[in-house]
């Protein structure tokens, strides 16, 4: 097994807010008395049902309350045992799932409060993502505006499925307000589910749901790519977050295949789609959905075509490895090096400011 | 479509010496009134009146405008007239001849009946496809044999159509489309793979379809591009369906056959799939075994449009990882995004590797016997 380098930067944490009732102290008045008096439930999304063995690792399991509520359990279950130098938080309550973008932005400004007040404050070691509410485009620019000056946000988060493709123009305001903020859009698996989770219905099973997120992610980068968003913003960084990334290449095989056949069509798009990616794409490194043999997967990196792709993640406190086994067998120190520390620093610019 | 990739230059043809072939996949083409000999005078004048009504915005033509009519090669019009595909002589002489194809899949696609959302005249369509097939195709051409054209959205219907050919020898494989009302792998589908299955045909599944919902998890996407690589995303939730339902282990002679739209993403899926079962089996208690095993016994892809690597040998990679004995060769004729296959195979390989990619594993599969050369 790869042994972790120190300093390690570790992309995808994801502390949780204990109750909706956690969030009062920075809601609105208004939107802390609707909560209150139109008796909300927690804003949990069936993306991660509570209970479920993916939702969260069992050891990292509080005796009581929600995985990844406690600061303390964070440090000593993710922070400390891969010796993380810098974690980025990503924060989950389904405050993108709600249909009223008045309330969303609300619970949005709520939950980056909340994540600046009670974690970045408190952990030097740790920085956040940007929920912003994608019901309204100048909602979310409004609210990247507002937490930008906040130099621990690093990202804008988005979920990888939504009302529309994430490509679409109507969303580029939110694309040009991250490129010059220096922020990176991390896009995170996940539905709004305004629409089935395939593309042919509603599933049956939770399995099949997870499994689609990587489908999710296939065709948001086809949209990103399809309609010129790296042609316009040459400088943005989009970071897939628990999106698996053994699907990359052949996905990028399939797309520049058309590309070649169908170019005419979008004629923005002047590079192999596999230059975009190499230029523009990151993945976090979890989940790992890796063949069985390390050889194979010493292959799979050859086919990625770039060595800055991958950013460490251990997914807290989501189950995808046991132990400390946070790295797949087959890759070289060199690669573990990059993946861990490098990719990470070259992908958030923020995080090698100096402080002010 | 076979473009050539950067890195480096093909020296030799990989199939230089004209290997026989089977083709996975071809269309027959119908000119206007081609079908009226074959549906009953009360649904041609149904479809003179209504239109088919697909689950879509326009009455006629894709809502993704194609990059050509038809989305055909502008060097496939018959040169008596016609529309691409439509004249027996002219594939003989422009598609199985050259390709030395000694046997080659109808799929009859398009505006057959199998998504009008008028559901008993989606039946009679169907119908009138498979009279239609054997009249002017199979009957007429030895080489060629079909799909059957079922309307699977309707179950009864479906398993009539299928018990009515079961055993009928141009027929070698149930048709369905990648882009189902319900994912495929549901109860109510499953009489429709149990006659399939009794009859001893595999399920070809193609790409294309009208479920009516967004063909990507989050809405519709703009442009034609991104309709055709969709259907990889398609395939995966078909086939995700499939297994973690348990087709394959409820009927457990189901064959799968997925048709235009791609392979390489089928290991990665595999491997995803065998790590949310093991994780999370408690939900799917039907499953009994991993299910990249099942997917190495009882899924089939066809090749085209093959996925090309930038490096030419990756792709082979995933070959290997998916099993050669999976893949069967085919060209789309006559459409536009054709794969040759004199250029289809990036690298060269063994001989006999080259024989089962293009020919073996497909009469294996439609139990067709080997074709004895022609002196």
């Amino acid at each position: 097994m790869n042994a972790i380098p120190n300093g390690a930067i570790d992309c995808d944490l994801h502390p949780a807010a204990p109750s909706i009732k956690a969030l009062h102290p920075y809601l609105s008045d208004h939107w802390r008395e609707a909560s209150v008096l139109r008796g909300m439930d927690e804003l949990e999304s069936i993306a991660y049902p509570s209970n479920s063995p993916l939702s969260a690792r069992p050891d990292w399991r509080p005796a009581k309350g929600k995985p990844g509520a406690s600061l303390d359990m964070m440090r000593q279950q993710a922070l400390a045992p891969f010796g993380t130098r810098i974690g980025i938080c990503n924060p989950l309550y389904g405050v993108q799932l709600l249909f009223s973008e008045d309330m969303a932005l609300g619970f949005a400004r709520a939950v980056n409060d909340w994540l600046a007040k009670e974690w970045l404050d408190a952990e030097p070691r740790l920085r956040g993502s940007i929920v912003v509410p994608m019901q309204n485009t100048e909602f979310a620019v409004e609210e990247i505006e507002r937490c930008a000056a906040d130099r621990r946000f690093v990202q804008v988060l988005l979920l990888v499925a939504g009302d529309t493709p994430l490509g679409r123009r109507h969303y580029w305001p939110i694309y040009e307000a991250a490129q010059r903020h220096g922020l990176a859009v991390g896009i995170h698996a996940g539905s709004t589910y305004r629409h089935p989770v395939t593309p042919l219905g509603w599933p049956s099973y939770y399995t099949e749901d997870y499994a689609a997120q990587a489908s999710a992610f296939q065709s948001a980068l086809t949209s990103l790519i399809c309609e010129g968003v790296f042609s316009k913003f040459p400088d943005l960084k989009v970071v897939l977050l628990e999106s698996g990334f053994t699907w990359l290449p052949a996905h990028i095989w399939r797309l520049s295949k058309f590309w070649k056949g169908l170019r005419m069509e979008i004629p923005w798009v002047d590079r192999h789609p596999m230059e975009i990616v190499r230029d523009n794409i990151r993945l976090s490194l979890q989940p790992v959905d890796g063949p069985p043999d390390a050889s194979a997967m010493t292959r799979l990196m050859e086919h990625m075509e770039s060595d800055e792709l991958l950013l460490f993640s251990t997914d807290y406190p989501h189950w995808q490895f046991d132990g400390d086994a946070a790295l797949p067998d087959g890759l070289s120190a060199e690669l573990v090096r990059k993946i861990t520390v490098d990719n990470p620093l070259a992908t958030y610019s923020r995080l090698t400011e100096r402080p002010a | 479509m076979n473009v050539q990739t950067r890195n480096a230059p093909v020296v030799a043809k990989a199939n230089s010496n004209r290997l026989m072939t089977a083709d996975g996949d071809i269309h027959p083409g119908r000119n206007p009134g081609d079908m009226a000999p074959f549906l009953e005078k009360k649904w041609q004048d149904h479809l003179a009146t209504f239109g088919s009504r697909l689950r879509q915005a326009y009455q006629k033509g894709p809502a993704y405008p194609k990059s050509q009519p038809y989305a055909s090669r502008r060097d496939s019009y018959p040169p008596d007239g016609g529309r691409p595909g439509s004249s027996l002589p002219f594939m003989q002489q422009q598609l199985l001849d050259p390709n030395h194809c000694v046997l080659g899949i109808l799929n009859a696609t398009g505006d057959n009946g199998q998504a009008f959302q008028n559901r008993e005249f989606g039946t009679a369509m169907c119908q009138a496809m498979n009279r239609w097939l054997v009249a002017e195709w199979t009957g007429k051409e030895k080489r060629l044999k079909a799909s059957l054209v079922v309307p699977f959205e309707d179950t009864d219907a479906a398993v009539a159509e299928i018990e009515k050919y079961a055993g009928h020898k141009d027929f070698v494989q149930i048709l369905m489309l990648n882009r189902t009302s319900e994912p495929p792998g549901q109860k109510r589908y499953w009489k429709v793979y149990e006659a399939a299955a009794a009859a001893g045909l595999p399920i070809g599944v193609h790409a294309f379809g009208f479920g009516g919902y967004p063909v990507t998890a989050g809405g519709w996407p703009s442009y034609y591009i991104e309709d055709m690589v969709g259907h990889a995303q398609s395939c995966q939730a078909f086939l995700t369906s499939f297994l973690i339902e348990g087709v394959f282990e409820r009927i457990p002679e189901t064959k799968l056959v997925l048709i235009e739209s791609g392979f390489a993403w089928a290991p990665p899926l595999a491997w995803r799939l065998d790590k949310l079962w093991r994780r999370l089996k408690e939900e799917t208690p039907h499953l009994t075994r991993a299910p990249s095993e099942t997917m190495r016994e009882s899924v089939w892809f066809t090749t085209q449009p093959m996925e090309e690597s930038p490096t030419r040998e990756h792709v082979m990679d995933a070959i290997e990882w998916l099993g050669w004995d999976r893949l069967l060769f085919a060209t789309d004729y006559p459409h536009w995004d054709y794969d040759d296959p004199d250029h289809v195979l990036p690298v060269p390989v063994a001989e006999a590797t080259k024989r089962d990619f293009f020919l073996n594993n497909a009469l294996k599969l439609y139990r067709q016997p080997m074709p004895v050369p022609a002196a």
